[in-house]
């Protein structure tokens, strides 16, 4: 067993567990056993660590997840805290860059005022003389609240599922299970393209005249649209590991002292189950912001004035022979945050998994 | 088996019907007249427009409409006529999927000749730097979006080395033509596969290695060649063929973004193209088409793992 404990073992295992998991873990619960006893002589002479403080520990171990974790704020705080400092316009048209490049100083035009101005850009401006700073920074606000945001609801819909399949099982179970089976079948890509391409413009009219603000809109769609075809894994997930906990003592013993269901369910159960929905909601995020990236990048996401990663990429796809620098920055940032969210994916299973000392 | 395949049978057509209704709904909810040019102009009295509107059922409830489309899909294999290009939408199709075929099918291919090799000596030589440099490509492929990998791509043979054309000609008829333009989808396309299928090889090999059965393999004398492939290997890909045959469907699926890059004129780019001339057949054509392929290979998939391993019965 000691090819388990080491920390970066499962670096390559997907989250999906295949046949042989079942007995891989089997042979495990034997050594589990063996550790739970040395931790209990260790606990006499060191102070009691808690559940999270344990994985903690174990995620601290994991030097990509780390580093993983440590970009990913980074861009977050940069993304949301950034334009608060740095104040630049991310969209302003109708300008004339003389020169495009990284972290050059460059000469402007504007073309309505006729006025010149030169200034130093850190990535550099856009075709259209746009800071592209100031856009990469409004830009990952929309990415990554999508990523955020969808996540959250497809995590949170699968496990509601999930859930209710493996607590009730019977008719509820196969009800639930066939729906997630029919929208496991569906064709996913050409059905978010479909749908964001159908119901965006009259989604769009619809949040002006109701919320004020048109884009608002598109982001509900998007969001919507990724969620909805993207919480079955976790749904599937969530029912296996609550058909196996239902069965538990701890949970026959809650029942016997007469705890209500939604206490079984949500106190006593899932609080059992959260590792690995913690792993899938991470993952999660990287790909429904490359989802979001890719719809854009197809020109059915935001539109222009609202300038995600992928928009971005959309707009730059074009012009890759003159400025390069426009496809690269937004290019890379998607990269780099779909990178560090799969280490952190990474590491937390590592540090979650139950099968591994502490 | 025969009973199990029957049953998988009937609920894959319950599925497919049910999801051309969902795929059906979409579109008739959509907002938009799709006689809405023809409103607009005002050589069209409003009773001719009624007749025609008519003529077309389109006043009909959902329901009606539906079994009289689905009647003609399934039934009659009347899939309509292409609204922008005027020709039947099977002709259109068939004049693009070779192309979709060749380059996806390709990458797909050389993908899984890539991942299988790479997966088992990385799982077999766990932690050496052959592992450590396989598993860091694997998680940047994996990480790596298509659409920028193909834009890197493009930015470093094309626009900076010039050796490679930046876009796909369809015209160009040279088999040395075709393999130059042909190799950026192709890399796009096995990168994304193959950093998938090594991951899956790797943790698969890895498990099966620590398998009770191939300690005893080794125990008995076998020389660690034989132990490998004929032991551990053949076990561990079981659960390896089978992502193989469900990752089938995404093969078309996931062309429609390198298509759009390489502006291939493919099944891909074909859809991308329908939906912003609102070509409705063609559409509906090809979501549905891929919705068929994503069923039938996850039943291709089932009874690969049932012929592949016995320990699993089907009833």
């Amino acid at each position: 067993m000691s090819v388990t404990r080491n920390p970066s073992n499962t670096k390559g295992t997907p989250v999906e567990a295949s046949p042989a998991a079942a007995e891989v873990s089997g042979q495990a619960a034997g050594s589990a056993t063996r550790v739970t006893l040395a931790s209990a002589e260790a606990a006499r002479v060191r102070p009691q660590r808690s559940l999270w403080g344990n994985a903690w520990r174990q995620f601290r171990r994991h030097k990509l997840a780390m580093a993983g974790m440590i970009v990913f704020v980074f861009f977050v705080l940069a993304c949301f805290i950034g334009p608060l400092v740095y104040t630049e316009a991310y969209f302003s048209p109708f300008k004339y860059p003389t020169s495009l490049g990284v972290a050059s100083s460059e000469s402007i035009l504007n073309l309505q005022t006729g006025e010149e101005e030169s200034k130093f850009f850190f990535f550099g401006t856009d075709s259209m003389g746009q800071d592209m700073l100031a856009r990469i920074f409004f830009g990952g606000r929309v990415s990554l609240s999508v990523g955020i945001v969808a996540a959250f609801i497809a995590i949170g819909m699968g496990t509601a599922i999930g859930a209710a399949a493996g607590f009730y099982g019977g008719v509820v179970d196969s009800i639930l299970m066939r729906i997630t089976d029919l929208f496991i079948s569906l064709p996913t890509l050409p059905l978010l393209l479909l749908i964001t391409f159908l119901f965006r413009e009259s989604i769009v009219n619809w949040a002006d005249d109701v919320l004020g603000a048109g884009q608002l809109g598109t982001f509900i769609l998007i969001v919507g649209v990724i969620a909805v075809l993207a919480w079955m894994p976790t749904a599937r997930l969530v029912r296996a590991s609550f058909l196996s906990m239902k069965e538990k003592e701890f949970v026959e013993a809650a029942r016997s002292i007469g705890a209500r269901e939604h206490t079984l369910i949500l106190k006593h159960i899932l609080p059992n189950v959260m590792s690995p929905i913690i792993v899938a909601a991470t993952l999660e995020v990287g790909s429904a912001i490359i989802t979001e990236s890719s719809l854009s990048f197809l020109g059915l996401g935001f539109p222009y004035d609202v300038p995600t990663w992928g928009a971005m990429l959309y707009n730059a796809k074009d012009l890759l022979q003159f400025s390069p620098h426009e496809a690269v920055v937004p290019g890379t940032m998607i990269f780099l945050t779909v990178l560090s969210i799969n280490f952190i994916g990474d590491g937390l299973r590592d540090a979650l998994d139950p099968r591994k000392s502490h | 088996m025969g009973r199990y395949l029957i049953r998988r049978g009937i609920i894959s057509v319950i599925t497919l019907i049910a999801i051309s209704m969902i795929i059906y709904s979409i579109l008739f909810l959509a907002p938009g007249d799709p006689l809405g040019e023809l409103a607009a102009n005002p050589n069209v009295s409003p009773e001719v427009r009624q007749r025609i509107r008519e003529s077309y059922g389109l006043d009909d409830p959902l329901y009606q409409q539906y079994f009289k489309w689905a009647k003609a899909y399934f039934i009659d294999f009347d899939w309509g006529q292409s609204f922008t290009s005027r020709i039947p939408v099977k002709d259109y199709l068939m004049n693009r999927i070779g192309v979709t075929l060749s380059i996806s099918g390709t990458a797909f291919l050389l993908g899984i000749l890539i991942a299988i090799p790479v997966g088992v000596i990385s799982a077999v030589k766990q932690y050496s730097w052959f592992d450590n440099i396989a598993t860091t490509f694997a998680f940047i492929g994996y990480s790596i979006p298509t659409f920028f990998s193909g834009l890197l791509l493009i930015l470093l043979f094309s626009v900076k080395l010039g050796w490679l054309p930046f876009i796909y000609n369809a015209d160009v008829q040279s088999f040395w033509g075709t393999i130059k333009q042909s190799i950026m989808p192709i890399t796009v396309l096995a990168l994304f596969s193959s950093a998938q299928l090594t991951r899956y090889t790797r943790a698969s090999m890895l498990e099966t290695i620590g398998q009770d059965y191939v300690r005893t393999a080794r125990a008995k004398g076998l020389k660690e060649r034989l132990v490998i492939v004929a032991h551990a290997m053949r076990n561990a890909l079981i659960p390896v063929i089978t992502i193989i045959a469900m990752q089938v469907p995404g093969v078309v699926g996931g062309a429609i973004i390198t298509e759009q890059i390489f502006l291939i004129p493919g099944i891909g780019s074909a859809l991308i193209r329908a939906m912003q001339s609102k070509d409705i057949p063609v559409v509906m054509a090809i979501t549905f088409g891929i919705a068929i392929l994503v069923v039938v290979f996850n039943i291709i998939a089932d009874i690969l793992y049932a012929l592949m391993d016995p320990r699993i019965k089907y009833s």
